[in-house]
């Protein structure tokens, strides 16, 4: 710390620092920042219409604070709010796995619906979290230095913890075990980040969906048999096209800067 | 309580150029906007000029690291833009307003301007005293607890560039700020560019001259996606003659610049004006003209 001014350097600054030089001042300044002695030796110095009108503003300001408008309140759920664009897309997954679960109760002889439509269930809404056509700002989104990978994953495994326990419900329902529906649905989340750093998340979750129920569905609707992907004994598969979808995305991951919709 | 003042914003620059380009190419879809752009931008408030479709949106669209250059060399505050570079150390200092600003409806003009912070990577404890001083600073701090939706188009440009400033950008890219505002809040605007534009680089796109003459000091005009010319306001009023179109000193420039251009007398390399500036123009390409 710098020593402490004198008594006359003090009061010559209390009149407005005439015939002090600007080194002095500053380091006077410094000095004050840190000493309470010497702020207060200062406050003695000022003269006594000084005082008054410090007082005087004091006054005032308290009288403003307490008429004015309180603080704003911190919102810890601000950024859940990006996420509520994207209800109407979870309530549509929501709503389709339901519906799912309701035809396979009603209608024994068919294959299990919820199986079938499990994998694509969060497809939409992670399609609807990082596209061009769904987010208003994704411009600057993209600009932002959160834009990226992390940003991407963050709002997918929202949208996962919005659809698992949907589809849990669904699982317990029907009776299925969790192998069967949560490895394909991972698999396939995992499968269009994968694949969107090459097309676009929101193209590569659609053309996923789409490849899905033409390849899959459609077919064991119309030959009332379940394939054997959905079997309880294709788990070791489901596991390693989920491992090797996080691999390619990690590793893709490294250099990517894309914000949404954009490879 | 004054704000502390970190070393990092007191360390002084280590580029030459806040914006760096040369031959730069982009393209908006298949079309080739930008053309082998050479630009120099140091600090200071540069205005874009140029006729429709010359290029303008998609060169600030490759500057805010939107789109990516299809050719030539990019360096944004002192970082090379190449294909896997990190840009975030480039975004952190970017404040960019669209043409287009896309907003979500149902957030305040304080949470949007929070979460524009948040993006930008603020630190956390420094995000409601810069969001409220952006918000103070174009004149919305009456309106920051309303909906995005609820606001006019002024009100909600001044919102864009509030979000653009929240971060004290060192590079500031305004495409067609102005649109929207009344007469009076023009002048408001000009005022904060001119304020902002003493530590930090803002180019403005805008089709209005006039705004150009009031709030740049510095015009860079281009014309399908070339480099016409570049120069202070003052040259560019001093280019216009009688016979040439336009109410003011600075259109009739404008305009006797793009006809020269456009009948092919003015070339990049002669139509460039900043004697002042030649020496240290050569000086910057010297230093970063070492091949990547």
């Amino acid at each position: 710390m710098t020593p402490h001014p004198t008594g006359a350097l003090l009061s010559r600054y209390a009149r407005g620092a005439d015939g002090v030089d600007e080194a002095t001042v500053w380091a006077l300044e410094a000095h004050l920042e840190c000493c309470a002695a010497c702020r207060a030796a200062l406050a003695g110095a000022v003269d006594p219409a000084t005082v008054a009108l410090l007082d005087e503003v004091a006054v005032r300001i308290g009288a403003g604070v307490a008429a004015g408008p309180g603080p704003a309140r911190p919102r810890r759920l601000r950024r859940t709010g990006v996420a509520a664009r994207t209800v109407r897309w979870l309530a549509a997954a929501a709503v389709t796995v339901l519906a799912a679960v309701a035809c396979e109760k009603s209608f024994a002889s068919m294959p299990s619906l919820v199986l079938l439509v499990a994998p694509m269930a969060p497809l939409l809404p992670v399609a609807a979290v990082w596209s061009r056509h769904t987010d208003p700002a994704w411009e600057l989104v993209a600009t932002g230095a959160r834009a990226g990978l992390w940003l991407l994953l963050r709002r997918t495994l929202a949208v996962l913890l919005a659809v698992t326990p949907v589809l849990a419900v669904a699982g317990w329902q029907t009776g299925h075990a969790p192998a069967r529906w949560l490895l394909p649905c991972l698999a396939f989340t995992a499968g269009s980040l994968a694949l969107g750093a090459a097309i676009g998340v929101d193209r590569a979750a659609v053309a996923l969906a789409l490849g899905w129920s033409a390849a899959v569905v459609l077919p064991s609707l119309a030959g009332q048999r379940l394939p054997g992907v959905l079997d309880s004994a294709a788990w070791p598969l489901w596991t390693g096209v989920l491992a090797v979808c996080v691999a390619v995305l990690l590793a893709r991951g490294a250099g990517r800067r894309a914000g949404p919709g954009r490879p | 309580m004054m704000r502390a003042v970190s070393a990092a914003e007191t360390a002084p620059p280590v580029y030459a150029w806040a914006v760096h380009a040369e031959a730069l190419v982009a393209r908006a879809g298949r079309h080739v906007a930008v053309d082998r752009l050479d630009l120099a931008l140091g600090t200071g408030v540069h205005g874009l000029l140029g006729p429709n479709g010359a290029g303008k949106t998609t060169l600030m669209r490759t500057l805010a690291t939107v789109v990516r250059p299809s050719g030539g060399r990019l360096h944004l505050l002192g970082e090379p833009v190449t294909g896997r570079a990190d840009l975030r150390r480039i975004r952190r200092g970017l404040g960019y307003l669209p043409q287009h600003f896309g907003f979500y409806p149902r957030f305040t003009v304080r949470e949007f301007v929070e979460y524009m912070a948040w993006l930008k990577e603020m630190p956390k404890g420094a995000i409601p005293g810069a969001v409220q001083r952006a918000i103070d600073r174009v004149g919305l701090a009456g309106r920051a607890d309303r909906r995005m939706k609820t606001l006019s188009g002024g009100m909600l440009r001044r919102a864009g560039i509030a979000q653009a400033i929240v971060n004290d950008p060192d590079l500031l890219l305004l495409d067609e700020p102005t649109v929207g505002l009344d007469p009076e809040q023009r002048v408001g605007f000009r005022e904060l560019l001119r304020e902002i534009g003493t530590d930090c680089c803002v180019l403005t796109s805008t089709h209005l001259v006039e705004d150009v003459a009031a709030a740049c000091a510095d015009v860079v005009l281009i014309s399908d996606g070339r480099l016409v010319w570049q120069g202070d306001t003052q040259q560019l009023a001093d280019r216009g003659g009688a016979g040439d179109a336009g109410d003011s000193a600075t259109e009739r420039g404008y305009a006797a610049l793009l006809r020269a251009h456009r009948g092919g007398t003015g070339t990049t390399a002669q139509a460039r004006d900043g004697q002042a500036r030649g020496g240290q123009d050569r000086g910057g390409r010297d230093r970063d003209g070492s091949p990547a």
